[in-house]
């Protein structure tokens, strides 16, 4: 995979995109949080490179550029695995058994939520509240939305996913 | 555009709908989206396809949340002549069923294939789906998944801010207008001057439906009474509060109702630019929220000179990024603005110096798109609904471990044993009703004895809680008041933002305190500190979200404090059998 390092801004179809927002709001330093939702979007992270980049364009202070970006928490500065489980630990699915989920999944992949396993296979995210409460507990996997989940056919659905590609969760156990 | 081509696109549109014999509804928010519906509306739209003779017998209309959130996909038929009828956990087969059984009516054998676009496309498939749709009308085991539409769960509602929501295609501004829609705004501009909008709007009783309970009117009359060369109004839509989606769902059902609020506002205030800040989870409602602004300008209902009268409005979205405070109004305006969203003291208040150092009016989603209605029946209608200082309808995100989970909108003042009990039809799995937290993190929990109060801004406050955004979260006897207290404890660490010490640190020593107690190491002296604490965090944070964060510990300490006390003692039991 290629890091942004290796890619100039010219060419690159994310800088563009990046580029195409600074334009609309006319380079205003005030449209750093909407510059950033972008490069969230098209990086699915945010790179130093980019956070420079955009501190450049704007002519924000990098301080202020990494002090906006740390503020919020869709902002992530690492990138994502390979799959990845969003659990919702909103009140609703709190009352109905998220937190069971989510000690379920960070014991078998032996990670912490938030974070990946290593060699970028799973990353395990936990986010307040997706607003499909009726549908209680609620994850969302690789972007698809799943209601009523229980830990046990999560895990197993999981698991499968996980082996299918090349890593096993039990490997990872081992280490 | 002015108003005689506003109705003339109304009549347009009210008799394209005639024409139809018979309409299903499909609902297509987050809720039943999560829940397979994108494919069951295709299903419906091909099955239609299939039997459909000259293409005006039945539609199939793509509309907003239908309430029932729980049984989700939900599909509503509605023919004429006929009752509506309500279909829930509609699957793919049962789609197909639904159509068979209400659009075809006649004989199988009779059945004219259409001349449509998918016969010519895959004509092969056509035969194949006819086949199937065929035998599904023999089965015709939809009866299970009717819904009964005169349930307590649908008459206990009184929809005001969703009257459209669920009968109308959210994306089609013609749809909102076949309903009223843009009337009050037509009204506004052509009957009323400013300073009667904002009275009309003081009178009604209409408070602020983000949490705070402020009278919108007074608001607007701040903000009209400045004198300022430019003003803003902004739509709060960053409804962080976890296990609510209230705002969400009016914003992705009915944009151009939230839309039409915030127009209305903005001349009543002088304002000429508005921004509707939405939370960044809402992919949906972004959407659809961009779609409504841009059909709006098409039909001249935004920009230079609206509606043909002079007065001028634009409108744009910006994008919250998740962080809980940024609800709060400075926060949100920081944000705006393109800063870390810290919240500052007030006064100066938005309404003398808010984006940017404009008068700015805020006002949550809902609030908004109460103005509307407010304008078309009169303030004098609106105040007749709820109790005596909280008129008109609350929207609630009804969820936890009830029968019925969903979206409701009722009349303030109802009883919560009516919400929980009727509308929500009983705790789930016949255990006990322990308590209804209302207000999120920044709210507490209602326990049994009180369930008989009606809810309104006043109670709940008095109860220890608040009305909060709208989300209501029915806990049994399975869950321990302290694990809960410090699940919302939690949160609010998250969440604080870090400006001031009383929020940010007060916030972890009530963690840790409950922490112990819930590990068993608590003594009965803790349970004053952890009180005491609450009460400093409360009194000294510089905004609500740090003023309330100790709420939901206070409130379980206030009704619960037994459970705290056994936690307590049972710790001390075992340290002493231990020793």
């Amino acid at each position: 995979m290629m890091t942004p390092k290796d890619i100039s801004p010219a060419q690159d179809e994310r800088y563009k995109a990046l580029d195409r927002t600074i334009k609309r709001f006319d380079y205003h330093q005030d449209a750093l949080l909407e510059v950033l939702n972008t490069a969230q979007e098209m990086f699915g992270y945010l790179p130093q490179e980019v956070l420079r980049y955009i501190s450049r364009q704007l002519r924000v202070p990098m301080s202020r550029v990494y002090g906006v970006a740390t503020f919020y928490h869709m902002f992530t500065f690492e990138p994502l695995g390979e799959h990845n489980c969003i659990v919702c630990a909103g009140t609703a699915c709190h009352v109905k058994g998220a937190d069971r989920i989510i000690q379920t999944l960070s014991e078998a992949f032996s990670i912490q939520p938030g974070t990946t396993t290593p060699g970028g296979v799973f990353s395990l995210t936990v986010t307040r509240c997706l607003g499909c409460c009726g549908l209680a507990p609620v994850v969302v996997l690789d972007g698809e939305v799943h209601g009523k989940e229980t830990p046990e056919g999560l895990l197993a659905r999981l698991s499968e996913i996980v082996a299918s590609v090349h890593a096993v969760p039990q490997e990872e156990r081992a280490k | 555009m002015n108003n005689t081509h506003l109705e003339a696109l109304a009549q347009q549109e009210r008799a394209r709908q005639e024409q139809y014999r018979c309409r299903i509804f499909c609902c297509a928010s987050t809720a039943c989206l999560s829940a397979g519906a994108g494919q069951i509306l295709n299903g419906l739209q091909q099955a239609v396809a299939v039997f459909q003779s000259d293409g005006h017998e039945t539609e199939v209309v793509k509309t907003g949340c239908m309430g029932l959130c729980s049984r989700g996909p939900l599909v509503r038929v509605e023919k004429k002549g006929e009752a509506p009828l309500l279909y829930g956990e509609v699957t793919p087969e049962i789609a197909q069923q639904i159509v068979a059984w209400h659009v075809t009516m006649t004989d199988s054998e009779e059945i004219s294939p259409s001349q449509g676009e998918e016969r010519a496309a895959a004509p092969h498939d056509f035969v194949h789906l006819r086949a199937t749709l065929r035998h599904a009308a023999q089965k015709r085991d939809l009866e299970h998944h009717l819904i009964p539409l005169d349930s307590p769960f649908f008459t206990k509602q009184m929809r005001v801010v969703m009257r459209e929501t669920g009968h109308i295609d959210p994306e089609k501004l013609e749809d909102y207008l076949a309903h009223g829609g843009y009337q009050a705004l037509a009204k506004v501009l052509s009957e009323m001057t400013p300073e009667q909008v904002c009275d009309e709007i003081l009178r009604s009783g209409l408070r602020g439906r983000g949490g705070a309970g402020y009278p919108t009117g007074q608001k607007w009359h701040f903000a009209r009474e400045q004198q300022a060369p430019q003003k803003y109004v902004i739509a709060n839509g960053d409804e962080g509060d976890p296990g609510a989606y209230m705002d969400r769902t009016v914003m992705e059902d009915n944009p151009h109702r939230v839309l039409e609020g915030m127009i209305i506002a903005a001349y009543a205030v002088g304002a000429s630019y508005g921004y509707l800040y939405i939370r960044g989870e809402y992919t949906i409602a972004v959407q659809r929220i961009h779609q409504a602004i841009r059909a709006a300008r098409r039909r001249g209902i935004l920009g230079k000179s609206v509606l043909d009268t002079g007065f001028s409005f634009d409108a744009d979205v910006r994008i919250g990024a998740g962080a809980f405070v940024c609800g709060e109004e400075t926060a949100l305006m920081h944000s705006i603005e393109g800063k870390r969203g810290v919240p500052r003291i007030r006064p100066p208040y938005p309404t003398t110096s808010g984006l940017w150092g404009a008068p700015t009016v805020i006002n949550n989603v809902e609030t908004l798109a109460n103005v509307p209605s407010i304008i078309l029946n009169g303030a004098d209608w609106f105040a007749s609904l709820g109790t005596e200082q909280s008129k008109g309808t609350k929207v609630f995100a009804l969820t936890g471990q009830l029968r019925h989970t969903g979206l409701i909108e009722v009349p303030m003042g109802i009883s919560l044993r009516e919400i929980v009990y009727d509308i929500g039809g009983g705790i789930q799995g016949n255990r006990a009703f322990k308590a209804a937290q209302t207000g999120g993190p920044s709210g507490g929990c209602i326990p049994a004895e009180h369930l008989d109060t009606p809810v309104d801004y006043e109670n709940l406050t008095a109860l220890g809680s608040i009305m909060g955004s709208g989300g209501l979260v029915i806990i049994d006897d399975t869950t321990r008041m302290p694990d809960f207290a410090r699940f919302f404890i939690d949160f609010c660490v998250d969440e604080s933002c870090g400006k001031c010490v009383p929020c940010r640190v007060g916030t972890v020593q009530i963690r840790s305190l409950l922490d112990k107690i819930i590990s068993g190491q608590g003594t009965p002296e803790d349970l004053d500190k952890l009180e005491k604490l609450c009460m400093i965090v409360k009194a000294t944070s510089l905004c609500g979200l740090g003023q309330s964060a100790p709420n939901p510990v206070l409130s379980t300490l206030r009704f619960f404090r037994h459970e705290y006390e056994a936690l307590i003692k049972q710790g001390e039991t075992a340290q002493v059998s231990a020793g």
